[in-house]
């Protein structure tokens, strides 16, 4: 029976009323029972398992204070057309408060291609903003102080170069390396499970990564090399724990890297950042959230050795989830992102992006963006819920659902464990099988609305288009012909000798960065340093599975 | 009984759009409706689908972008089918397709769009009714 259509349960005497439903269940399908008490919570130990925000293990939050300190980073994620009209969006972010940068790059920046490839047609500028060299790059951070402002770039495959890229503009503006703040994405692993934007083979692909974890410690302390991510894996279709599990069992797998590349565990765990995604269940994304901090905790100390209080202690980044926002109705979506974006701060997020409403249809308008934003200042400001650490401490609810998130979570780790670890796992297509069946499921139950999407399969009416953000093919032309110019006026006997010895290293063990930094500078372009590599590498094809 | 001839559809992922739920969803879906489903995976061109097309022999392509490159690699993928003697074949689009673009795309050849929150339901029907005719 649809939703909008239900009748009013009456019980007779003495019967427990009937519910709404068989069972239910989170958006992931956890069931759900109807209290939690005392009772759930028996044998719980919480001085030890909750212990104080700021101290182990962590479930209560990073830091003594969190938001009476300091707000969460509100870091609006952007990016589209050329460096110009994505550096004009940055600068009207920065005056409207936003906290920090997010930077969103197109399908070509993301897989290694330069704006004027034949494969980058149709696509440049489209998703996010057109880098092909360093010349792009500076466009991209005209009049921002790199030393003042922290940067989160979204990047995975060419993650070190877009990074050589950042580090040269922060040394012409005269910053210094070790004042640089922000975060790389950079988490490989989750493109072969979800995201799909692989270019280089697994092994290689995590050598990179660990160079910058390498090169990130020596030279730029507070940088995050790397965003370990669980928001692909949900936006794929995983469920939570799997989101949860999943991005824990990446987190083991780089330490194990980094650790047989001879570094010392608390020399680069530290700059180790997190990534979930904040989606409709309101308690499962608090659960999960404080289970991650406690189990990475529980990770770090056990399986790594680690001693550093900062080793162990789980910082993330959240999102609100993309797959949950409808074409449909789209002003729906300011509701659905405000309380995906409360659950992300009730769970004690360090920095957030709240979605526009107009996502299923484009890259946000500039209106769209403002109120992303002002959702989290409203939250911040005006509802308290800023005020106090880790409100739902204690809940015999969120307490349980954490428990038991945590303990489903290990199952699927000790599996992957048992499957000889992530990358093995992955070339067996488990994560990847795992999230197309869930996604699958989620599909079917919305099929037979047993899950309501409020505008979609219940409460649908006439639809009036709303004015959507149009990028054309214009910023395709003008990068060619900036391209054009740039291969004119660069040294291109320099840019040939930095390619080789690029290439040659890349056959060697030596760290990569140092050569990727000379050729970025030589302004070598991302695609001819993402070619060279790919000639020594090779490309990483997927054994697709539906 | 006469042997019934299997709808054969190929699932396609054109241009650099890594984006894959809702092809394997819509695959799987059509795959379960009793249909012949081939999905060529990620990051296919123009060329690489039509040839695709030609090989397995599809009655249906159904096309997901969400990268919004639609209005360039769909043109070109129907003038492809059209030269390959394919120009029969349905062609369908799902993503990430602006409301203004319909039309133009439906003129160009594409037999229907399928906008987010389409059931898989509708979209078999869709298949089904198309091969009746």
């Amino acid at each position: 029976m649809p939703a909008d259509r239900q009748p009013t349960p009456r019980p007779a005497a003495g019967e427990k009323p009937p519910e709404r439903a068989p069972e239910f269940t989170t958006v992931s399908g956890y069931p759900i029972r109807g209290l939690y008490s005392p009772a759930d919570l028996s044998g719980h130990d919480a001085a030890r398992e909750l212990g104080l925000p700021g101290a182990p293990p962590y479930t209560r939050g990073i830091h003594p204070a969190m938001y009476r300190s300091r707000l969460w980073t509100m870091r609006q994620f952007a990016g589209f057309g050329s460096a110009r009209d994505t550096n004009e969006r940055f600068r009207y972010l920065l005056t409207q408060g936003q906290s920090g940068l997010s930077v969103a790059f197109d399908l070509p920046t993301l897989m290694g291609y330069d704006s004027d490839h034949s494969l980058s047609e149709g696509e440049v500028g489209k998703c996010g903003v057109a880098i092909s060299s360093l010349a792009d790059m500076e466009a991209l951070f005209d009049r921002i102080p790199l030393g003042s402002v922290s940067t989160s770039m979204t990047i995975n495959s060419p993650a070190a170069i877009l990074w050589a890229m950042y580090l040269a503009v922060a040394e012409k503006q005269g910053v210094d390396w070790k004042l640089l703040s922000g975060t790389l994405q950079n988490d490989i692993l989750k493109e072969y499970i979800a995201q799909k934007e692989y270019i280089y083979p697994p092994k290689p692909s995590m050598r990179l990564v660990i160079d910058t974890f390498e090169f990130a410690a020596r030279h730029t302390p507070k940088f995050n090399p790397i965003s370990i991510s669980g928001y692909h894996i949900r936006e794929a279709g995983s469920t939570a724990i799997q989101e949860l599990a999943f991005t824990l069992r990446d987190g083991i797998e780089y330490v194990e890297w980094g650790v047989r590349r001879g570094l010392a565990v608390d020399d680069f765990a530290p700059a180790l950042s997190f990534f979930f995604n904040a989606h409709n269940d309101f308690f499962e994304q608090i659960a999960k959230y404080r289970a991650a901090r406690r189990l990475w905790y529980k990770t770090m100390t056990e399986r790594f050795g680690a001693k550093l209080a900062r080793s162990s202690a789980l910082r993330f980044h959240a999102q609100t989830a993309g797959c949950s926002l409808t074409a449909q109705q789209p002003y729906n979506n300011v509701v659905r992102t405000a309380v995906q974006a409360l659950a992300a701060v009730m769970g004690g997020a360090q920095s957030l992006h709240t979605n526009s409403l107009d996502e299923a249809w484009a890259l946000p308008t500039e209106f769209a963006a403002t109120l992303a934003l002002r959702t989290q200042q409203i939250l911040a400001h005006e509802t308290g819920v800023a005020n106090t650490v880790d409100p739902f401490g204690g809940s015999y609810f969120v307490e349980t659902l954490t428990n038991e998130m945590e303990e489903a979570a290990r199952k699927y780790i000790r599996k992957i464990d048992d499957l000889g670890g992530m990358i093995a796992a992955i070339e067996q297509g488990y994560p990847q099988r795992e999230i197309a069946d869930a996604a699958y499921r989620y599909q079917v139950s919305v099929d037979r609305k047993e899950k309501i999407i409020v505008g979609v399969n219940a409460f649908a009416g006439e639809e009036t288009p709303i004015e959507i953000l149009r990028i054309g093919e214009s910023v395709r032309e003008e990068q060619t012909a900036r391209l054009g110019k740039l291969r004119a006026e660069r040294s291109n006997d320099e840019v040939a000798r930095q390619l080789a010895s690029l290439r040659l290293a890349a056959q060697g063990t030596e760290n990569l960065m140092p050569h990727i930094y000379s050729a970025v500078k030589a302004y070598a372009t991302l695609g001819e340093i993402c070619d060279a590599l790919r000639e020594v590498f090779g490309t990483h094809e997927e054994a697709s599975v539906t | 009984m006469p042997a019934e001839k299997r709808i054969r559809v190929l699932i396609a992922k054109p241009g650099l759009d890594g984006h894959d739920r809702g092809a394997k969803i819509i695959a799987r879906a059509l795959r379960d409706a009793g249909m012949e489903v081939i999905y060529t995976g990620l990051r296919q061109t123009p060329e690489m689908i039509a040839s695709a097309a030609v090989q397995e022999d599809v009655d249906v392509i159904g096309l997901s972008i969400l990268s919004g490159a639609h209005n360039t690699l769909v043109p070109q993928l129907l003038e492809l089918l059209k030269q390959k003697g394919m120009g029969d074949v349905t062609v369908l689009l799902g993503g990430t397709i602006p409301e203004a673009d319909i039309s133009g795309l439906k003129k160009a050849g594409v037999a229907e769009i399928f906008l987010p929150g389409t059931s898989t339901q509708d979209i078999v029907d869709f298949v089904k009714n198309r091969a009746a005719k």
